[in-house]
């Protein structure tokens, strides 16, 4: 009975979202106020660059520690859909494949193989129509923002 | 009054000189594109599209951006109307009843009453708003350090309070943002603070970045995997009128919706959304026959999608006037003003009269091309909803990297994004707001240096902020919001915040 009792009071839903995201966001704040001690703080008359963010990192913890406080009744994370994690991580890695290689193969080489990997290998369009959307993008992109719009763009080692 | 007669004048000589009015006319086409896309919405339609505007001089900049802003209202309404999907939160409202009297077969009189409600809301509150801004920021000119920074903290507890969810979690998100906002050199003392080496990090965490991130790129991944399809109506040109009976029922909701409209999105917060529940909300409370509301009732339509438009107009109020942004789409387009050297603030219809004077007359050209353009193009306009999304998704995310990139030439701000992007997409999936992060960040450095500045002028001593009475009084409305807001954790009663379901965990 009061294993139950017990269970009722805090565990038996277990993790919430606002508790999960709580308990994050005050880890941040901890973090912030870590990293703050190699800034300068000043004195609270004249507050100098280290003041503004400790305060902003206590008020987070604070916020934070209401939102865990009250969590309770928030959905639990194991019951929330991730049925799109798979092209989640697809796109996220995408993300960083851009950015390491925009300014290594130049747009449109990056723009084509992350457009053909997504199109053909996530969603499965396969690889004829991958290839021509994929083309057809980053180089119709690429006449319209550079040679058009004049964006600087960045080019490839071979030379687009 | 001539003389404000006469700035509208030097203002209609700007927006209708041909480039501006080419932008106009092109931010609306890609504003009602933007609304038309489930998901996509004006906030990341506008962070996405940001970077293409620093092309363009300050006024061209921001006439483009406002067009996008309300033509991507338009454009959720069409398939709101058409497909029962709202382009975006503010037409959710305009679901319930346009879609009903398109399955009565009476689309195009939807899309009309939608299109005409729009825009005379739309007109009247440019009226308003040109009214109102003047005299407030030349009131806004009264303000020091002290109360500029009792406004920018009692706009951000508003916008908290108004957001949707616990108003713990929107000041933890305000909170965060504010944080991210202190990466970079500080303004008083030159110190480089938390850029752990990166040296693209001293101007700080880029707006554009992380608002491409955090809603763009975020909505890319919760939608990711989606094949639902709906049913696309589309009418024809000859059913577009409505009735006399329609037009009749329709002009008392449309008037009260640009009122109320207005007046909500003046306060800081989601005003446009919260404008149109409020509006539906009214029209059946009045209506002689509510039981027709959900049935297909005209004034479910015309109401909401006035106040929508109207609230969009009242939500530049305080943004032109006092520099201080009432949600995250005004926040992003003051980060454009700030990018192309326009600093905001009361000071900006002085000394800026033809950015301000021009935007206005933009918004009146705006409006008069949104209803000449939509209706006919709208069969055009549904087909970009054929587009399957395991095309659209990976189009938009070049279109986001390239734009982001433009901004410094810098891969940092696409990993920026990258980041941003998977923090808005787990802030969104465990139901927290996040144009509050946007506000901070936009925000942060004027915070920081307004409040440093008071204890200057006061060599330290913190009553300065209780002996000023602007200062005084705005952080004591603050004050009264927060305790209002955690008043029902004591009380247990749920306030009307509760009542129109903004209340969440405390």
């Amino acid at each position: 009975m009061q294993n139950e009792r017990r269970k009722g009071r805090l565990g038996s839903r277990g993790l919430t979202t606002d508790r999960a995201a709580g308990v994050a966001l005050a880890a941040f704040a901890i973090f912030v106020l870590w990293e703050s001690r190699n800034v300068p703080f000043g004195t609270t008359a004249q507050p100098g660059p280290g003041t503004v963010p400790v305060l902003l990192a206590l008020t987070l913890l604070l916020c934070s520690g209401v939102v865990v406080a009250g969590g309770a009744a928030a959905p639990r994370v194991a019951s929330l859909p991730w049925t799109e994690w798979r092209q989640a991580v697809a796109i996220l890695g995408s993300c960083a494949f851009m950015a390491l290689a925009l300014e290594r193969l130049g747009y449109r080489l990056t723009i084509f193989v992350t457009l053909l990997a997504l199109v053909s290998l996530v969603e499965g369009k396969g690889w004829v129509v991958g290839t021509i959307f994929a083309l057809g993008f980053s180089w119709g992109t690429y006449f319209l923002f550079k040679t058009l719009l004049g964006v600087p763009m960045p080019l490839g080692p071979f030379g687009f | 009054m001539v003389e404000t007669l006469q700035n509208l004048a030097s203002g209609f000589a700007v927006a209708l000189s041909p480039s501006v009015l080419l932008y106009a006319f092109v931010g609306c086409i890609v504003g009602t594109l933007v609304g038309l896309l489930p998901g996509v919405g004006p906030l990341a339609g506008i962070s996405l599209l940001l970077p293409l505007s620093f092309g363009l001089d300050a006024t061209t900049a921001i006439v483009l951006l406002a067009g996008i802003y309300y033509g991507a209202m338009y454009g959720g309404s069409t398939t709101s109307i058409l497909m029962r999907i709202p382009g975006e939160a503010a037409s959710v409202m305009t679901c319930i009843d346009g879609y009903a009297m398109t399955e009565k077969g009476r689309a195009g009189a939807a899309l009309a009453l939608a299109a005409v409600g729009s825009y005379v809301a739309g007109t009247v509150s440019v009226v308003a708003l040109m009214v109102l801004a003047p005299p407030l920021a030349e009131f806004a000119l009264r303000f020091g350090p002290p109360e500029n920074f009792a406004l920018l903290v009692l706009g951000l507890l508003v916008l908290a309070f108004m957001s949707g969810g616990s108003m713990a979690k929107a000041l933890a998100m305000a909170a965060l943002g504010l944080l991210l906002g202190m990466v970079g050199i500080d303004t008083m003392t030159g110190f480089f603070r938390f850029h752990y080496g990166i040296l693209e990090l001293g101007d700080g965490i880029g707006v554009v970045p992380t608002a491409v991130g955090l809603f763009g790129i975020s909505e890319i991944l919760l939608s990711a995997g989606k094949t639902t399809k709906a049913e696309i109506h589309k009418p024809r040109l000859r059913e577009l009128l409505p009735t006399r009976q329609e037009w009749r029922q329709s002009r008392w909701p449309i008037a009260r919706g640009t009122v109320l409209g207005f007046v909500i999105g003046i306060i800081p917060g989601p005003g446009h959304v919260i404008s149109t529940f409020v509006s539906y909300a009214l029209e059946r409370r009045l209506s002689k026959h509510p039981e027709q509301f959900g049935q297909g009732a005209v004034e479910g339509v015309a109401g909401p999608e006035a106040a929508n438009n109207a609230a969009t107009s009242g939500a530049f109020v305080p943004m032109l006037a006092l520099g201080l942004p009432s949600g995250a789409v005004p926040a992003i387009m003051l980060a454009a003003m700030m990018i192309h050297g326009i600093a905001p603030g009361p000071l900006l219809i002085q000394q800026q009269p033809e950015l301000f004077w021009g935007f206005i007359a933009s918004m009146y050209v705006g409006n008069v091309v949104l209803l000449i353009l939509n209706l006919p193009l709208v069969g055009l306009f549904v087909n970009i909803l054929r587009i399957p999304y395991a095309f659209l998704y990976p189009a938009i995310l070049a279109f986001a990297t390239l734009g982001v990139y433009a901004v410094n030439n810098s891969v940092v701000d696409i990993w920026i994004m990258a980041g941003t992007g998977l923090l808005g997409y787990a802030l969104r999936k465990f139901d927290f707001e996040i144009a509050p992060i946007v506000l901070g960040l936009v925000l942060a450095p004027m915070i920081e240096l307004s409040f440093r500045q008071s204890l200057a002028m006061s060599a330290g001593s913190y009553t300065i902020f209780a002996t000023r009475p602007i200062t005084a009084v705005m952080l004591l409305v603050g004050l009264a919001l927060l305790l209002v807001s955690f008043r029902h954790v004591f009380t247990g009663r749920t306030g009307w915040r509760g009542a129109i379901g903004l209340e969440g965990n405390p």
